[in-house]
């Protein structure tokens, strides 16, 4: 069974004449970790929003872990979201006023299977994850909007991680860390969805962290809308 | 939805200095709202208990507010009088328990002169059946002695062995002095929120003895009475304005009302003190209704403030409320956080002006009674107090309906990306 099947998938948003995405093929297998880049505005989010289940397109078909996102109700749909998809983005990530250590455990407060997936406990779990990001103890308990940009990232990554996911979306998550916490953070991306053999989607520019993926995909090899059209 | 709650007020704590002014207009849109409504109450029922323990107040025959005007009030003048006779025969009724009449048409520096009898601080009652109390001194008992309000005993700044004289006619400018026969104050009453307050009480002797030199409301010129020679005189009244009626069985208030409206000597009219205050409320009703209005627009303006506020902050929350439906909120869960936060400061901020305002009344009790003669009872709120607690926090559900519906439009249109 595939993690993601899409087909003839179209999407528009409101207000605008052009559709944004009309993909008409495209699959991803389990535990597959996908690169996925494109020019700025070709809709990379937007694909993304879709999977989610916050966006519904006006036609085609989002399979993700075998569940029809059409067939799920609005309220269902959050729910599946918050069981089973782990979201990083590129800023903005953490909720200011919550510590670091209270944003890894959001996830779990809003899913019991996730919070139940923690191991061994939801907060042994952030602790770990956060150690392991390379954020230091003391920072635990800060408001998230005292930490500097690239902690946020890496509180964000441990938030996305926790509780065991199948499915990861990153949307440009490494654009405000130095080279070295950029493989540290990559490397645990990448070892910790390998052990729950999830899958995961990594949006960005910078091609050179490509090469550590299964493989890579440019939206407009999928998406028939070609930027420019759009505007 | 409990966790989405527990953001709500974490969410709400970041941002407590904002919601924390508008809080504050609110508990004072709330408690001027209810402070004027405990006002109103009170000002109705103190008014209502100007007297209370007298089953009928009696007069010549005119209209029962204006029998209770000047009877009660001390204000206006009577247009007849009644006579001794005619009052003798009432008190001397075998339903009659005690009667104290009532003499008025003098002043003392704007305040009223009541004569009557030394009976009448006994008899009469205020409130919820309070007889009144001296703060000085004693009831009057020889003729040129008088007992003093509590208001007439601050403003002029009386104590007991004060020289006052008194001055024909009633208002600030009598008709001509009694300056011939100075009385001297020998009680002072304490503070009851009535029109007793304001009024200079002389035995009903005095008011006879006052005007034995006078006729037709003029000195007689050439005659001159001294104070020590009075006691010569009969100073029996021939005439008194009114008079206050306690009868042994309060039943008989009706069949006592007949007799006396009824009276064959003179035309006279008997009132039921309570019914006739009540239709004087009525009359004056209006400007304690505007006054209500008044400070309902004011909560209003301090709930229309409490949306303002919520709905800014709402693009600056943008980002958290993408993150929360990432996360996965609904937008009805933000719709609940945004609308639970508007509810929860509507909510704190009705009752701590509640709060506001028994704290206040209390403290301005005295002080209020002092100066205005408003009774404020120390209660606890009153049903129309709680009616319009639960109206300001209705309004106030409403106005956080707004962001909160406008957060729920936000969530769906801006996806997990909000432009900023
Ligand atoms: N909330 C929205 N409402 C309407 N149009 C939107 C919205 N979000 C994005 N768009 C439009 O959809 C198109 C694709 O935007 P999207 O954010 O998906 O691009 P992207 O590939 O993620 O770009 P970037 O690499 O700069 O992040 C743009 O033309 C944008 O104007
Ligand atoms: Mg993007």
């Amino acid at each position: 069974m595939s993690a993601l099947r899409i087909t003839d998938l179209l999407f528009r948003w409101p207000r605008q004449s052009a559709p944004c995405l009309d993909i008409p093929r495209f699959e991803l297998a389990r535990g597959e970790r996908v690169f996925l880049h494109g020019p700025s505005g070709s809709g990379k989010s937007t694909l993304l929003g879709l999977l989610g289940g916050v966006a519904v397109p006006q036609a085609g078909r989002i399979e993700l872990l075998g569940q029809d996102l059409a067939q799920l109700r609005s309220h269902a749909r959050d729910r599946f979201r918050a069981d089973h998809i782990g979201f990083l983005f590129q800023q903005f990530n953490l909720l200011p006023w919550l510590s670091a250590l209270d944003n890894v455990l959001l996830p779990c407060t809003f899913s019991a299977r996730r919070k139940q997936r923690a191991e061994p406990d939801p907060r042994t779990a952030a602790k770990r994850l956060l150690t392991q990001l390379d954020l230091v103890a003391e920072l635990w308990p800060q408001p998230a909007a005292e930490l500097s940009v690239g902690q946020q990232q890496r509180v964000a990554a441990a938030r996305a991680l926790i509780g065991q996911p199948e499915f990861l979306i990153a949307d440009e998550p490494t654009s405000a860390l130095d080279t070295e916490r950029q493989q540290i953070f990559i490397d645990l991306l990448l070892r910790e969805t390998a052990a729950v053999g999830a899958t995961l989607i990594f949006v960005s520019h910078d091609r050179r962290l490509a090469a550590h993926f299964d493989r890579t995909v440019a939206l407009d090899e999928i998406n028939r809308v070609k930027p420019g059209a759009v505007s | 939805m409990n966790a989405v709650l527990r953001l709500a007020a974490l969410s709400a704590w970041s941002r407590r200095l904002t919601l924390g002014l508008t809080l504050v207009a609110i508990v004072l849109a709330t408690t001027l709202l209810l402070a004027v409504e405990r006002i109103r109450v009170d000002a109705r029922q103190s008014f209502s208990q100007s007297v209370s323990g007298v089953d009928l107040v009696v007069g010549a025959r005119t209209g029962a507010v204006q029998l209770m005007l000047y009877a009660v009030f001390h204000s206006g003048a009577a247009s007849n009088n009644i006579g001794w006779n005619s009052y003798q025969a009432i008190a001397g009724h075998p339903a009659v328990d005690w009667a104290v009449p009532l003499s008025l048409g003098d002043s003392h520096r704007g305040f009223a002169v009541l004569g009557t009898r030394a009976d009448y601080f006994r008899h009469f009652r205020f409130g919820e059946h309070e007889a009144l109390r001296f703060t000085a001194g004693e009831p009057f008992a020889s003729v040129f002695e008088a007992v003093v309000g509590s208001e007439v005993a601050a403003r002029l700044g009386y104590a007991v062995g004060q020289e006052i004289t008194l001055s024909h006619g009633i208002g600030e400018t009598g008709m001509g002095e009694h300056g011939d026969k100075p009385f001297r104050v020998v009680g002072i009453l304490a503070a009851t929120g009535t029109p007793v307050d304001r009024t200079v009480h002389v035995g009903l002797e005095a008011i006879t003895a006052l005007h034995l030199d006078w006729v037709g409301g003029m000195p007689m010129p050439g005659l001159n009475i001294p104070p020590q020679l009075v006691a010569k005189f009969d100073l029996q009244p021939k005439e008194i304005t009114a008079a206050l009626i306690g009868l042994k069985q309060r039943s008989d208030v009706f069949r006592m009302q007949r007799f006396i409206n009824e009276f064959r000597g003179e035309p006279l009219l008997a009132v039921l003190p309570g019914v006739a205050l009540d239709e004087l409320w009525q009359a004056i009703g209006t400007v304690e209704r505007t006054l209500l209005a008044i400070s309902a627009l004011v909560v209003v303006v301090g709930l229309a403030g409490l949306t303002a506020t919520l709905l800014a902050g709402l693009n600056e929350r943008r980002r958290e409320l993408a993150i929360l439906r990432a996360l996965g909120a609904g937008p009805r869960d933000l719709f609940l956080m945004l609308t639970a936060e508007g509810l929860l400061v509507t909510t704190l901020g009705a009752l701590l002006g509640l709060a506001l305002t028994s704290l206040g009344s209390s403290l301005a009790a005295p002080w209020l009674l002092e100066r205005f003669g408003v009774v404020l009872g120390a209660r606890l709120p009153g049903a129309g107090e709680l009616e319009l607690l639960g109206l300001v926090i209705a309004t106030g559900l409403i106005a956080s309906l707004i962001p909160g519906w406008r957060a729920w439009r936000m969530s769906l249109a801006d996806g997990l990306t909000p432009r900023i």
